[in-house]
């Protein structure tokens, strides 16, 4: 049904620039055994975000219908279907990093940020710095040993 | 020129490496080159000058030491309060036995010269020149059992795909998890990223052996180093012939690419690594069939922990026997043990099987890092089982631990000292349950959400109040039906850790029922 309606509108309206570009990442792939998630991988590097959009273009072109490749995008943490924020604050709240303090970490992350829309405090699950916790991700750099003071030098590096 | 080695481990990034390097970098007289970590996580910065007595190491390096450390004659391997002396010396790294370590942060990671001199490509040379099926039992003669948690004879795994192939499968295929979500475990991303062609190796034995011409590695998301130096690796192995049409010159043919997962601990389980793979939902599959024989695109496919891929080059190499030489009880060879979480001493250490916890905490880990007493450890990741301090001396073997009533897992020790609220670490199982569990099947979905209400209602109802004590009943009863109605053992072992909790710290639960 969705394909059907998407080459009716395909022809009264020219393709957006956005999904042109989706459609020529995906088709890099597309070759590939099994290339969804390296499809909404790299779409989700050139665009920041999966939209309906890209999502109705690679249902297209794979030729699986739209639920299957929502579905896929639904199921992962790591895809998102918004813009990202300008910061990224990820803490690890799993085990290790919890015997060493994490728990104040992630309470005090949440509160710092929590009136600032251009920062997403976002909890994950283990990074592999489990002898060096507690461990956070900022603005995609890993770090270790952070202490709720490593929150406040990064906040003071960051322009307005 | 003198060399001084700085990790390019994350864990060593994390903790300043790339800034030490950078002020090293511009010292007159110095030439940097990047190692892999040599596993002493706690002294990370770990920096190492060459001199003609070895390489001499300085421990927990900032930028900022560089000037003072210079002027104490560091270049010439001078004695300073940071110096740990002679690195391949250091006590710590000569007591191991290491066998899938053995090349670990000496050289540059994709130094293909480097490993072939640290004895690199003599097991895959072997294996080609064997008949498959002497290879199999080669494994199977090892005794080595599957790294990332359940502990399955790997031989008899290969013999089952080598056996489909012989009965007409027209494809297998090889893949690698590389997933590794179990917190306190860091062993398959050290070794990725710090000595890569020993997993290419592995995996391109098991893929001549099976006849798989396609190998695919699964590495989570959350390990960007190691998906960049894999993938150079794999350049890198193909460049010089042990990847590609003519796999060391055996006419076979073997391709090796890595794939990215995306934030998802369901997808170590190997189905829904599968399903992940075919560009699908992780949603696990039924067992049986077994990936062995219904795999990647419903063929045979060898599934194996990148652990378990890294010991296979020295079994080929050095024989089945001399691995199995090793260990403990039906447990042989060696664990790449992790230790982890609230330690004086943390990183990868590894030993025969059958060493003890506690010499592994205490001995070797040092205890605390907060100098504190231990009062809990928690083996096996986040569906093992917390052991108590008085619990500390079984032998890390497959069966001795089950006794204990823990499990080896993918071999990662997660320390707590005596401030840990166990009744918040058992609420903590249920929950990581609820947030990951990929929703196929109830007792794991639903089952989790009610046991952190329930962890929740018992600890804020005060003790002797009525009703609590149906609550761990309750409690129990969600236990049960998790443990024997989920379909994997995401939701079948989250009970471990909440009723070892229970077991053996009631009195963190605001004590236990009458
Ligand atoms: C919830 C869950 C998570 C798992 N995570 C991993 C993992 O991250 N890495 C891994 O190698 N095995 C993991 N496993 C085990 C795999 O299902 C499988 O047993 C293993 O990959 C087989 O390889 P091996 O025989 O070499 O251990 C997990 C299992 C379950 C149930
Ligand atoms: S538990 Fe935090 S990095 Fe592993």
């Amino acid at each position: 049904m969705a394909r059907a309606g998407r080459q009716q509108t395909e022809e009264l309206t020219p393709r957006s620039a956005r999904a042109e570009m989706t459609r020529e990442i995906s088709q890099r792939h597309a070759g590939e055994r099994g290339p969804l998630l390296e499809i909404l991988h790299a779409v989700q590097a050139e665009h920041g975000y999966i939209a309906d959009e890209d999502v109705m273009e690679i249902a297209d072109l794979l030729n699986l219908s739209v639920a299957e490749v929502h579905g896929t995008v639904s199921f992962y943490h790591d895809f998102r279907r918004r813009p990202a924020a300008d910061h990224e604050v990820h803490v690890c709240r799993a085990e290790a990093c919890q015997a060493v303090g994490a728990a104040e970490l992630w309470a005090a992350a949440e509160e710092r940020f929590a009136h600032r829309e251009d920062v997403e405090v976002r909890e994950v699950f283990c990074f592999g710095n489990c002898a060096l916790g507690p461990s956070a991700s900022i603005d995609g750099r890993l770090r270790g040993r952070v202490t709720v003071d490593d929150l406040a030098t990064a906040e003071s590096g960051w322009s307005r | 020129m003198t060399t001084v080695w700085v990790p390019s481990d994350s864990s060593a990034r994390a903790v300043g490496a790339d800034e030490v390097a950078a002020a090293l970098a511009e010292v007159e007289g110095v030439s940097v080159r990047r190692n892999g970590t040599r596993g002493m996580l706690w002294r990370e910065p770990l920096v190492e000058v060459e001199t003609d007595r070895g390489r001499v190491g300085y421990a927990t390096v900032a930028a900022d030491d560089i000037p003072a450390l210079l002027e104490a004659g560091m270049l010439s391997g001078a004695d300073h309060e940071t110096c740990i002396g002679v690195v391949d010396e250091d006590p710590w790294l000569t007591a191991q036995d290491r066998v899938s370590l053995a090349r670990i942060g000496v050289a540059e990671p994709t130094d293909i010269h480097a490993y072939e001199a640290q004895g690199g490509w003599a097991g895959l040379r072997r294996a080609v020149e064997l008949d498959p099926a002497d290879v199999v039992e080669e494994v199977v003669a090892s005794g080595l059992r599957g790294r990332g948690g359940a502990g399955f004879p790997t031989g008899i795994k290969w013999r089952t795909v080598l056996q489909a192939r012989d009965g007409g499968a027209d494809q297998a295929f090889v893949a690698c998890n590389l997933d590794e979500g179990d917190s306190g475990t860091f062993a398959d991303r050290i070794l990725a990223e710090g000595d890569p062609f020993t997993l290419v190796e592995g995996m391109t034995i098991a893929a001549v052996t099976v006849g798989a011409t396609e190998g695919y590695i699964y590495c989570r998301s959350e390990y960007p180093d190691a998906i960049a130096r894999l993938r150079d690796a794999i350049a890198v192995a193909a460049e010089h012939g042990y990847l590609g049409d003519d796999v060391a010159g055996s006419g076979r043919s073997f391709r090796l690419q890595v794939r990215v997962g995306a934030g998802a601990y369901i997808c170590g389980e190997e189905t829904s690594m599968l399903e992940s793979l075919e560009g699908r939902r992780g949603e696990v599959r039924a067992k049986p069939p077994i990936p062995a024989l219904h795999g990647l695109w419903d063929s045979p496919t060898v599934v194996n922990n990148l652990l378990s891929f890294a010991a296979i080059p020295m079994i080929l190499a050095d024989g089945g026997e001399a691995y199995a030489a090793r260990g403990v009880g039906r447990s042989r060879g060696t664990q790449v043990f992790q230790l982890a979480g609230n330690i004086a001493r943390g990183g990868v250490y590894e030993a025969p099987l059958g060493i003890t916890l506690r010499e592994l905490v205490e001995d070797i880990g040092g205890g605390t890092r907060t100098g504190r007493p231990v009062r809990a450890v928690q083996v096996g990741g986040p569906l093992g089982a917390y052991l108590p301090a008085d619990r500390l001396d079984v032998p890390m073997g497959y069966e001795e631990l089950a006794e204990a009533g823990g499990m080896l897992g993918h071999g990662g020790l997660v320390v707590f000292d005596d401030t840990v609220d166990m009744a918040r670490m058992a609420r903590f199982a249920m929950e990581f349950c609820s947030v990951e569990s990929c929703g196929k099947c109830t007792p794991c979905r639903i089952g989790s959400t009610r046991g952190v209400e329930t962890i929740d209602r018992i600890t804020s109802t005060p003790a002797g109040a009525e009703g609590r004590d149906q609550l761990f009943v309750l409690l129990e009863d969600l236990c049960a039906t998790m443990t024997t109605g989920s379909l994997c053992a995401m939701g079948g072992l989250t009970p471990v850790p909440v009723r070892s909790a229970l077991t053996h710290f009631p009195e963190d639960f605001g004590g236990s029922p009458r």
